[in-house]
């Protein structure tokens, strides 16, 4: 692994969270829940961490670890984006023709 | 080996990822960019997840497959099957996974690194707060969810000398956080994991299911900054980046849901312990009477109202009767009525939750205005409708400084001309107080299960 000086990931870490809360101050109070859950899924990134640690797994500890570490995260991933989606995929934006003559 | 990708090729390939999320978020601005956003969020995970396998160390690849399959099968199962109504405690779990999966990171890599007598001073502080937040949000969010699904008591769980207990137990997994980074042992830091996971449990525990929301943004946060440790330990610009966003996101939504409460965030986790005993019950409305109506005398005010306002709460989303709201809505359209939908921000048990299930009904999110914008209109409005919604709504937040909702700002509908309330009866809302819209001379009662209440609604208006 690349030996990244601390500084450096500072300076990452706190030019993304300025970033992140200038981005995120744009979403509107009604799309609070679907941000959640985006950012929610977004912390799957965790999936990274779990894939390099299991993936280069010497002993059983790291094994059993890293398995389970790899399991909720991929939960989390998986799980975070579905949940997202559906609630996204509801949000209408025209009003819907009357209800009458939509179903038949 | 799949491929044997270098570390820079790698580290360029989370600069693209990170670049995508951010990118998402930032289409999440618009009802009509939003799904994109999403997308564009899922690109980025993908091309994250794709160069990793790729990377040329990682080799364990029956292990990941098989790990990576049983998540995504819980995951997918979870997300498709849950209600909308439970969405709140399923982003709780989710939450928790991702809390609990930064610590497993954490302590595997802090034990590979103490074996090889190879443990940097810098990553030392990155993998204890890894371990020590994601284990405190791993518990903290199951707590969240039970609490939400109702599997343990709404109301605080609170028991002597709590502060002190949480203190203890939160100082005993930094100290051993802190002696596994002296000493290498990983034992140490697994109990120190432990402490916090039982910390996690006590430190939810006393918060009423009212504070949920809050609880969950601020469980958010945690996570995020749990990644963003697992981040510095592996060196890994992808974990920092999303766990800053994470956090910067759960901070912010937050801070905005304490002061859409009107209280500090300190108040609303540490606050249980008086918060509801000590500051009163606020002015009782005993021996004051309510007045009872039936459906169809709703339904004749409905008919002669020009303009109406909804005020949806959580008794609307337990009763599943957004989408009868919405015919209710579409009746009155029909009829030239004007129907706005008032959404305070801590309606339901997560931000945001009532425009979800409004939207899962159908209703056009024009409709739905924010507490700022609708409080002026409630002076124009002939009827105010208001389903499930509570505290929200009680007047006692504006004048009665003994109530503890005193100074949270509400939705004022007691200046509407005339208000009708469906509930299912009497019974106190989360804060546990009388609410002194309920004999206001103006209001009538229409009791019941909310969503037979607006069927028996739809069908007076049509016998109309």
């Amino acid at each position: 692994m690349t030996d990244l000086p601390l500084v450096l990931e500072l300076t990452i870490l706190v030019l993304a969270a300025l970033l992140g809360f200038e981005v995120i101050s744009k979403v509107p109070t009604m799309l609070h829940t679907p941000l959640m859950s985006g950012a929610n899924f977004i912390h799957g990134i965790v999936i990274v961490g779990a894939i390099l640690v299991l993936g280069t797994a010497d002993d059983s500890f790291t094994k059993v670890v890293g398995f389970a570490a790899l399991v909720l995260a991929t939960a989390n991933v998986v799980g975070g984006w579905f949940v997202t989606d559906r609630m996204l995929g509801m949000f209408k934006r025209r009003p819907e023709p009357k209800r009458d003559e939509a179903d038949g | 080996m799949i491929a044997a990708l270098s570390q820079t090729t790698v580290n360029l390939a989370y600069l693209v990822a990170a670049g995508c999320f951010i990118l998402g978020i930032r289409f999440l601005s618009s009802p009509r960019t939003a799904r994109l956003g999403n997308l564009l969020s899922a690109i980025g995970m993908v091309i994250a997840v794709a160069f990793t396998l790729a990377l040329e160390n990682v080799d364990r690849y029956a292990f990941v497959a098989a790990a990576i399959g049983i998540g995504a099968v819980i995951g997918a199962a979870g997300a498709r099957t849950v209600r909308m109504t439970a969405m709140p405690q399923m982003v709780a779990l989710l939450n928790g996974a991702g809390g609990g999966a930064a610590a497993g990171v954490a302590l595997a890599e802090f034990n590979r690194l103490a074996r090889l007598g190879d443990l940097p001073g810098d990553t030392l502080t990155a993998v204890l707060a890894s371990t020590v937040l994601g284990g405190l949000t791993l518990t903290g969010s199951v707590v969240a969810f039970a609490k939400l699904q109702e599997l343990v008591r709404g109301r605080p769980i609170v028991f002597p000398g709590q502060q002190l207990v949480n203190a203890v137990v939160i100082a005993a997994a930094v100290g051993l956080a802190i002696a596994a980074g002296a000493t290498d042992e990983t034992v140490l830091l697994g109990a120190a994991f432990v402490a916090a996971a039982v910390f996690g449990i006590l430190l939810v525990l006393p918060i009423g299911g009212a504070d949920m929301p809050v609880v969950i943004a601020l469980l958010n946060a945690f996570s995020g900054l749990g990644g963003v440790g697992a981040g510095f330990v592996l060196d890994n610009n992808a974990l920092i980046v999303g766990g800053a966003l994470v956090g910067a996101s759960g901070t912010l939504l937050t801070l905005l849901m304490a002061k859409a409460m009107n209280r500090s965030v300190a108040n609303v986790v540490f606050g249980a312990f008086g918060q509801i005993e000590a500051a009163g019950d606020g002015r009782g409305v005993d021996g004051a009477t309510v007045r009872a109506t039936t459906p169809h005398d709703v339904a004749v005010q409905l008919s002669f109202a020009r303009k109406v306002i909804i005020v949806p709460g959580y008794g609307m989303a337990v009763a599943q009767a957004q989408h009868d709201i919405g015919a209710l809505a579409d009746i009155l359209e029909e009829r030239g009525v004007e129907v706005k939908y008032a959404i305070h921000p801590v309606a339901g048990r997560m931000p945001g939750h009532m425009n979800v299930l409004l939207a899962e009904a159908q209703v056009p999110y024009t409709q739905l205005y924010e507490l700022e914008r609708i409080n002026p209109e409630f002076p124009q409005t002939d009827l105010a409708l208001v389903i499930g919604a509570n505290d929200v709504t009680n007047p006692a937040a504006r004048s009665d400084r003994s109530s503890p909702i005193y100074g949270m700002p509400i939705l004022e509908v007691d200046k509407a001309a005339s208000v009708v309330v469906l509930k299912r009866s009497m019974s106190p809302g989360f804060a546990g107080i009388d609410n002194e819209l309920y004999v206001d001379p103006k209001t009538t009662m229409l009791f019941g299960d909310a969503r037979e209440s607006v069927l028996h609604l739809i069908t007076a208006m049509k016998d109309n």
